[in-house]
């Protein structure tokens, strides 16, 4: 028995040297996502970018949904290293940072994490984990320029999950950029308290919609609810995470995607090339917006005018050229607060837009859980 | 474009066609789980039921075209996950409670499983029944585009309490629920009654899931049924296992669903958190004060939950 045993064992030995050593030829790269990939929303937008990857022939990228934000997220990770061989894993979720990749990657340090969003501390985390993550809010401020041009009521709606700072600073943009092309526009903000509601997202769409909102737009994890309750009522919608023109072709604005295939191309490009975040040779913080090509801007609906569209396009090509500032004095919150005197001004690279807790002049709504 | 705003009435609106909308599926599983225990059984798995019938419902409406036989899927889809049940708990000896949450964690896989490929298209949905036509207001007129299977809850509801009250086989269902001895003595079997009670209860069940995804909200995702399938099992016993109170209980927890977010709209947006929580609270509420130390509930069946 013993005899036998031993020599499954080494087959088995074989069969996964073997597997590993072809592998060995291509860059491999694994991704997890916290919900289905094909949501219209943050998890298809990631899945778009894997896709991408796959494209390349000298890429092997492997893929996993709905993987929920607990132990079974390293047991992913684990299964991704271990039997594909992957030597790069993107785990997309917020949630999964601290403490699954945090703890998987101690035990894997020649595996390299990335991490999309802003969690990542230097000296403090594994060498092995970097962070990446785009300014989508130049596209939402686009949106909101759109936005700003189609109201007729003056009331915008954002339908958004939490408080927090990510979310604020769309809000805030869609805001400046829906005044910039209507001073008196407002921005209604209803927050649902969770990332997917969805009877909770279409009582607010509605509810919204009962008070003269007539452009909605939302940051959560799945549009989709909001899009077809917008084309539903007839009023104008700008999409978020991915192109949702499918799901509200009459209503449809335009809306800010993420464009990940050219960050994870990007990073397959670098680890191809042999370099590695340990050594320093990727950068441990990646950001980028319009100009980068980190995120873009859906194609315009139908009933977008060519007003709208020069605005917009004015926008575009300030921040291509890098010298548009969505944040800049003199800017008040939404009550009456000082936020950045005349002259001084917020980069996007500003680290402080990264805890941001207030809301602008504009935007009725309360940070306030 | 609906350009005029109408305030605060726009809460009171919201609030009420909330009932309507959000009340429907807690109606719709709330009866079903009604005549279920009325037989004497529990049937905990209509959270598995719920999402397993929206699931159906928006498959068969994207592949059929036909958002009614979408429906009729659904309720079949219930029907089956009810059978499955049915078969476990009238074993002697088996436990409802852990079968529900197996029949629960069940129908939630399936339906997330087969579920994968539906979430991306846009299903035909079942179309409103206009009610508000006399008026101008587009709000008026959304606010009474009624569910067809809201109607069919509510022509449920009366019919359920009729059945239980005056028909023979609404009798042979008490009976079995209250006293299955005496009703086998009576020549009626538990076991066959029960089995379709159970099987019917699940179909609504299954029907309150099409009315999640082919009409409000309107999408299969795998978060769309939220816990309300084990909140209406709470609520068949705040309506006292009478079917026309589970009707009137459906639309309090459906119109406190629509609160936080109605309030926000006109710039309420304080502990919007516990706003959210509302229908929960009110469970709770319900609870505390209907509960007694000096007798059971009454309307209670008495062997509920009982393995005999």
């Amino acid at each position: 028995m013993k005899h036998w045993k031993k020599t499954i064992l080494t087959a088995f030995g074989v069969i996964f040297s073997a597997a590993s050593l072809t592998a060995a030829d291509k860059v491999s790269m694994g991704f997890i996502y916290v919900g289905p990939k094909d949501d219209y929303g943050y998890n298809q937008a990631h899945s778009e970018g894997c896709a991408g990857v796959q494209k390349l022939s000298w890429v092997k990228a492997v893929e996993e949904a709905s993987v929920p934000e607990t132990t079974a997220v390293q047991e992913t990770m684990r299964n991704m290293i271990n039997l594909d061989g992957v030597q790069v894993l993107f785990p997309t979720s917020f949630g999964y940072f601290d403490p699954h990749i945090l703890k998987i990657a101690k035990q894997y340090p020649k595996v390299q994490f990335l991490h999309c969003g802003g969690l990542y501390t230097e000296g403090k985390n594994p060498k092995n984990v970097g962070s990446y993550f785009g300014y989508i809010d130049e596209a939402v401020f686009v949106s909101g320029i759109v936005a700003g041009h189609a109201t007729k009521s003056g009331k915008l709606g954002f339908i958004a999950a939490k408080p927090i700072p990510q979310v604020l600073r769309n809000i805030n943009a869609f805001a400046l950029g829906a005044r910039s092309a209507n001073p008196s526009a407002t921005v209604q903000v209803i927050f649902t308290g969770d990332w997917s509601v969805p009877v909770k997202e279409a009582e607010s769409a509605t509810s919204l919609i009962n008070q003269g909102v007539d452009v909605l737009t939302c940051h959560v994890d799945s549009p989709k609810v909001i899009l077809e309750t917008a084309e539903r009522r007839g009023i104008y919608v700008c999409g978020y995470h991915a192109n949702g023109s499918k799901l509200a072709p009459k209503g449809y604005l335009t809306g800010a995607e993420w464009n990940w295939s050219k960050v994870y191309t990007d990073y397959a490009e670098m680890v191809k090339a042999g370099k590695s975040l340990s050594a320093g040779t990727i950068p441990h913080l990646v950001r980028g917006g319009l100009k980068e090509g980190f995120v873009k801007c859906s194609d315009y609906g139908p009933t977008v005018d060519s007003a709208a569209k020069k605005d917009a396009e004015a926008a575009k090509a300030m921040f291509m050229d890098g010298t548009m500032v969505i944040f800049k004095g003199p800017l008040k919150d939404n009550s009456g607060k000082e936020i950045l005197p005349a002259g001084k001004e917020l980069k996007q690279q500003d680290i402080s837009l990264e805890s941001m807790s207030w809301l602008v002049e504009g935007v009725i709504g309360s940070t306030k859980s | 474009m609906t350009s005029d705003s109408i305030g605060w009435w726009g809460v009171v609106i919201g609030v009420l066609a909330g009932a309507i909308r959000g009340g429907t599926p807690f109606l719709l599983v709330s009866l079903g789980e009604c005549l279920t225990e009325k037989s004497g059984k529990i049937n905990l798995g209509l959270e598995g039921v719920l999402l397993m019938g929206a699931m159906s419902a928006y498959a068969i409406s994207y592949k059929t075209g036909s958002p009614w036989i979408g429906a009729g899927a659904a309720a079949l889809a219930g029907g089956v996950l009810g059978m499955l049940h049915a078969l476990l708990v009238l074993r002697p000896k088996v436990n409802d409670i852990a079968a529900g949450i197996a029949i629960l964690i069940f129908g939630s896989g399936i339906a997330f499983y087969f579920g994968k490929p539906f979430i991306q298209p846009s299903a035909p949905q079942l179309p409103g029944i206009q009610l508000g036509g006399w008026s101008s207001l587009g709000q008026i007129k959304a606010a009474l585009t009624i569910s067809p299977l809201f109607i069919f809850g509510v022509a449920v509801a009366f019919l359920m309490q009729w059945f239980f009250r005056t028909t023979r086989w609404g009798m042979h269902v008490r009976a079995v629920g209250d006293s299955p001895a005496a009703a086998r003595a009576m020549g009626i079997s538990p076991t066959r009654t029960r089995f379709f009670s159970i099987v019917a209860g699940s179909a609504l069940g299954g029907l309150g899931g099409a009315h999640l995804s082919l009409f409000y909200p309107g999408a299969w995702t795998e978060s769309i049924s939220s816990g309300q399938g084990l909140m209406a099992v709470a609520l068949v016993i705040f309506a006292r296992w009478n079917p026309t109170q589970c009707l009137w209980a459906s639309l309090l927890f459906g119109g406190a669903q629509a609160i936080g977010p109605s309030l926000q709209a006109v710039g309420i947006s304080a502990g919007y958190y516990l706003w959210n929580a509302s229908p929960y609270i009110l469970t709770l509420v319900v609870m505390i004060l209907t509960c007694s130390t000096k007798r059971t509930l009454t309307g209670a069946p008495g062997a509920l939950g009982a393995n005999a």
